[in-house]
């Protein structure tokens, strides 16, 4: 099949002209993922240290259930936060469904799980490292945490940008919590599949570049950081 | 490290023979694996000496360390420090280097005050220990660097000098010179002996005849897990009564004549 040049050029004159609705919906899109991706590592990031630095009964168990929740549906977690905070249930009162705050929680429960079993994997693996030295100087719990995560940071960086690109992705937890609501909860993914479903193909295609174009630049960025930090920490 | 100035330090190998001990083990197992690896180990470790630990691979020399340091738990029998049971404070005063240098992904000057913040050390003392530590390990220049990029030799020299830095009473060094060509091992072993000479215990693994003669006063010989002989590092070394010890300093594989 030939592809369609028009709504090709459509697409581009729409990112090159600046469209309002476009920037918009990139706008919310950028807030919603990266709220949930700080929340998820300010959750993930110290649990899953603890499940790979200390020794606790049911850490087994716990790890293999953050290894397990990493492969969670996103229409079931949709689901699970939709009955949470609808009219009728416990969190209704606070009249969170269809924002932007139930999208973050949503993908805050996707993505934490994530984060969580690559940070315990990756602690875990430095700790079997720095274990007989840390026990050699004496060092008390809290710290170990703290010194593992700081010497593990590099490493962290890559788990940081796994969740992101699992959030940035998202559209069916969204689309159940958001409800696509135009100039309200209307995000790049749900814009793709509600365009994409009436045949508006030209901001359809717009927003698939500008995502695709963002994950590159996210990772770029990243991948630089965690250069610089690597030759810094010889990691 | 101690200020040698000190006249409150202890002489260095000034202590009797029939000074009190340090450290000592009593009756001391290990099991692993079904197997026991060592077994009724009765040690003493007396202050301000040189005691090197030797014999073959597989005699029990680092587990012994990795025991006494409380680093593992003993199967049977205890530590006493002091005429007690190893407790936190009593670690508090024990430091270790291992065989292969553990360096933490920062600066060489981040890796001695990571130990020296764990040890409760702030501010200017901080900053002067820090100073002293780079200073004597020679490491003054190289301060900034990572110290996951430094020599075999170097890194070593920093483990040293970061054990030291928290100003132990008793040090614990595994084979600490193993894979170091000679002038870097000459660099580890002046700082061995300059730890002696401020009144720290030093307890040494070794599987270096040489390097037994050079820092031991006291040698300790383990023979599948169980002392084959102990005594002056002088008669022990020249003169072993054992026949494990014997054959070892001899350079001879030792047979195990028990059926």
């Amino acid at each position: 099949m030939q592809p369609d040049t028009g709504i090709i050029a459509a697409a581009m004159g729409l990112i090159l002209s600046g469209n309002a609705d476009l920037i918009e919906i990139v706008g919310l899109s950028l807030r919603v993922t990266l709220s949930a991706v700080i929340l998820s590592c300010a959750i993930g990031l110290p649990l899953g240290a603890a499940v790979g630095a200390w020794r606790f009964p049911g850490r087994g168990v716990l790890a293999v259930l953050l290894n397990a929740l990493m492969g969670l549906p996103p229409v079931v977690v949709g689901l699970a936060v939709y009955l949470m905070l609808s009219a009728s249930g416990p969190f209704g009162p606070l009249r969170l469904l269809y924002t932007p705050t139930a999208m973050i929680i949503a993908q805050t429960i996707l993505v934490t799980p994530i984060v969580a079993a690559l940070t315990r994997q990756a602690i875990e693996d430095l700790q079997s490292e720095y274990g007989e030295q840390f026990a050699s100087l004496g060092v008390g719990p809290v710290r170990r945490l703290s010194a593992l995560l700081w010497d593990a940071r590099v490493g962290l960086l890559t788990v940081a940008l796994a969740g992101f690109g699992r959030a940035v992705a998202e559209v069916g937890a969204v689309m159940i919590v958001g409800g696509n609501i135009n100039h309200v909860t209307r995000v790049m993914t749900t814009t793709i599949a509600l365009e994409t479903s009436k045949g508006n193909l030209q901001l359809a295609l717009a927003l698939g570049v500008v995502l695709l174009g963002l994950a590159l630049v996210v990772n770029a960025a990243v991948m630089a950081v965690r250069g610089v930090s690597a030759r810094a920490a010889h990691a | 490290m101690r200020d040698l100035s000190d006249p409150l330090r202890p002489v260095p190998g000034s202590q009797s023979p029939a000074a009190a001990p340090i450290l000592e083990t009593r009756g001391l197992g290990y099991d692993a694996g079904g197997r026991v690896l060592i077994d009724g180990l009765d040690l003493t470790i007396r202050p301000c000496r040189r005691t090197v630990v030797l014999g073959a691979n597989g005699a029990g020399k680092s587990l012994a360390l990795r025991l006494m340091h409380g680093l593992m738990r003993p199967a049977r029998g205890e530590v006493l420090w002091q005429g007690k049971p190893l407790d936190r404070q009593a670690r508090a005063a024990q430091a270790m280097v291992f065989q292969r240098p553990v360096m933490l992904r920062r600066s060489v000057r981040a890796n001695l005050r990571f130990a020296l913040v764990v040890h409760g050390f702030a501010g200017r003392e901080r900053a002067l220990r820090e100073a002293r530590a780079l200073e004597q390990a020679r490491l003054t220049d190289l301060a900034h660097r990572p110290a996951r990029v430094l020599s075999g030799g170097e890194q070593q020299r920093l483990a040293l000098a970061r054990a030291l830095a928290t100003e132990p009473r008793i040090l614990f060094l595994d084979e600490p010179t193993a894979s170091l060509d000679p002038a870097s091992t000459h660099a580890v072993e002046t700082l061995i002996d300059a730890a002696h000479a401020a009144g720290i215990t030093i307890v040494l693994v070794t599987h270096d005849l040489g390097q037994a003669r050079r820092l031991g006063d006291d040698v300790i010989f383990l023979h599948a897990g169980q002392v084959a002989e102990t005594g002056p590092a002088a008669r022990v070394l020249t003169a072993p009564s054992s026949g494990p010890a014997r054959a070892w300093i001899d350079g001879r594989l030792y047979f195990d004549p028990t059926p």
